[in-house]
């Protein structure tokens, strides 16, 4: 088989570390996991609003409510951005949006859970943004540019949520008992579908090695997983609370905290579509994209007739 | 328990003011993750934060003319339906994005009048906020203004809709121009403006936006009243205890 200028140009790319952009030549396989990849980050943007919308209504002082809806929009406009970066690959945000309310692209799983009390605010942000991070800040190096770029300027927001979360979870901690109660059943409930979010064991990463070599994965799934239980536990104990693993070590060989089995039926059973809410969200944000089509015709047909107006007059 | 509101003239007038903006507030946010797509979510959430942030420094003001333990959030959280000023238009609720903007674009043309005449207020902290808040409701009477005319100019079905929204919501916006003996004791110290001097302007704004948008001006003569009052709509009670919920189950406790 022969090797094209394109096919060079782009293994030049990846060798020296620089930014495959979308004008690039790139293989097949390439552009579809990206797609696949960017689709499904952005859709995690977009279906996470809606276990921290179930308390926006109900959140306890007006400060926490602002800095819960600024959060939300923070992430609709996550879910706007990483869209524009996945269209430079040649699909569009309609195309992919219909993918996910075909149960054909999916999301991450963690937003399946159902936020049963306001301390799930702050575990979200804390735990959850907390893990985006870890792997974002990894995907920051990832070889295509504009989902680089993206990840560049959603980090910045995304440690600001984790911030703001772990604010909410300290003031629990210095609160009464019922608030420390509230706290802890919280942790509990995250603790594990947080660590699921890093994907499964790379021993059964069917991707992982091709998204390596592509440089479209720049660390493993067990890797950041490691990183992030380090970097964590820690601040559980600050919060004077206790993660739900009776197997939880730190190593002092090593240095790393190790834990117990992650229960991987649970995870695959949320993926393939058996989770919490699974069918709640996708029913939600099916039902919002209905009940709005008759306002997205108008504005189609409105911009038509005022072309049409501009047209004349010309 | 300590007090959770106060009664000094000023600070009355405030909270009704920032009960207007709470109330909207909460209602936009109710509607958060539901918009006819992404963009819509976004703007529906900056308004949203808008109102609540001029309602909390509302409050904030409010409460630093009331007694100790007053705070905004005591103001927010835990008054009931009687105690709340806010005027009915606001704690209606919504269907669909029709009636948000309706809601909104009506709210937003009178906010604009008020905020503008309220910069002038001889109360300084007040005119601060107003100047703020006059920037913020005009974005927002634009963003309404040009939903109102693309739905009414749309197609036929979008038409028929943005109709009954204006038509269902029309009966609520003449309250927003009643005064009252406290409105007369702020216009006297040159605190306060008489709503009453804003409706030739509001009803010329927009009736011209509704022409533009081809949608026939309401006339249902009939004109609801009472939410200076305290005498609600029966929407607000739910509203309220949705809304109050975490304060009034786990009292007293820092969030
Ligand atoms: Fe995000
Ligand atoms: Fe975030």
């Amino acid at each position: 088989m022969q090797t094209t200028a394109g096919e060079i140009r782009f293994q030049e790319l990846i060798d020296a570390d620089e930014k495959v952009e979308p004008r690039d030549w790139m293989p097949d396989g390439y552009r579809k996991t990206l797609i696949r990849q960017i689709a499904q980050h952005a859709h995690s943007e977009v279906i996470g609003m809606q276990p921290e919308a179930n308390w926006i209504t109900r959140a306890p002082t007006l400060q926490r409510k602002m800095t819960l809806i600024a959060k939300v929009q923070d992430e609709a406009g996550h879910g706007l951005y990483l869209y524009s970066a996945a269209e430079t690959l040649g699909i569009s945000r309609d195309e992919m949006q219909q993918l996910l309310h075909d149960g054909k692209q999916k999301y991450s799983s963690i937003f399946n859970y159902p936020t049963l009390s306001w301390a799930d605010m702050g575990t979200i942000g804390w735990l959850v943004d907390g893990a985006a991070i870890v792997n974002q800040i990894a995907l920051q190096r990832t070889s295509y540019g504009p989902y680089a770029r993206a990840m560049v300027k959603i980090c910045k927001e995304e440690s600001f949520h984790a911030r703001q979360g772990y604010s909410i979870l300290l003031a629990l901690s210095r609160g009464t008992e019922e608030q420390r109660a509230m706290l802890q059943d919280s942790i509990d409930r995250w603790w594990w579908p947080a660590l699921m979010m890093f994907g499964p064991h790379d021993s059964d990463s069917a991707n992982t090695p091709q998204s390596i070599e592509w440089k479209i994965k720049r660390v493993t799934n067990d890797e950041l997983r490691q990183l992030y239980i380090d970097q964590t536990v820690p601040q559980a104990h600050y919060l004077g609370c206790t993660v739900p693993d009776p197997d939880l070590r730190f190593d002092v060989d090593t240095g790393h905290w190790s834990i117990g089995l992650i229960d991987w039926d649970e995870f695959w059973d949320t993926v393939k579509g058996n989770g919490r809410l699974n069918r709640e969200r996708i029913t939600h944000k099916v039902k919002a994209w209905d009940d709005g089509a008759w306002v997205r015709e108008a504005a189609t047909a409105y911009a038509h007739k005022q072309r049409t107006e501009l047209e004349k007059t010309a | 328990m300590s007090p959770v509101t106060t009664t000094a003239p000023l600070a009355t007038y405030l909270v009704r003011h920032a009960d207007d903006n709470l109330i909207i507030g909460q209602r936009l946010a109710e509607y958060i993750s539901e918009a006819p797509e992404l963009e819509e979510d976004l703007a529906i959430g900056n308004l949203s934060l808008d109102h609540i942030g001029v309602a909390m420094h509302l409050y904030q003001y409010a409460a630093s003319l009331g007694g100790a333990g007053i705070t905004a959030d005591t103001l927010a959280f835990l008054r009931t339906e009687r105690e709340f000023s806010n005027v009915l238009l606001v704690e209606q609720p919504h269907v669909g994005f029709g009636d948000v903007i309706a809601r909104q674009f009506f709210f937003a043309a009178y906010q604009t009048l008020l905020w503008e005449a309220l910069v002038s207020s001889c109360d300084e902290t007040l005119s601060g906020i107003a100047a703020k808040a006059l920037k913020e409701a005009t974005y927002h009477l634009r963003h309404a203004s040009g939903w109102v005319v693309r739905l009414g100019d749309g197609t036929d079905e979008s038409h028929t809709r943005m109709q009954a929204a204006v038509d269902g919501f029309w009966r609520f916006t003449g309250e927003l121009f009643e005064s009252d003996a406290l409105v007369d004791e702020m216009v006297l110290a040159g605190i306060g403006v008489d709503p009453a001097r804003l409706q030739t302007t509001w009803e010329t704004r927009v009736s011209t936006v509704l022409s533009e948008a081809t949608l026939t001006h309401p006339s249902d003569p009939y004109q609801a009243t009472g939410g200076r009052t305290g005498m609600h709509t029966e929407h607000l009670g739910y509203l309220l205890a949705e809304m109050q919920w975490m304060q009034r189950t786990f009292p007293n406790m820092e969030w």
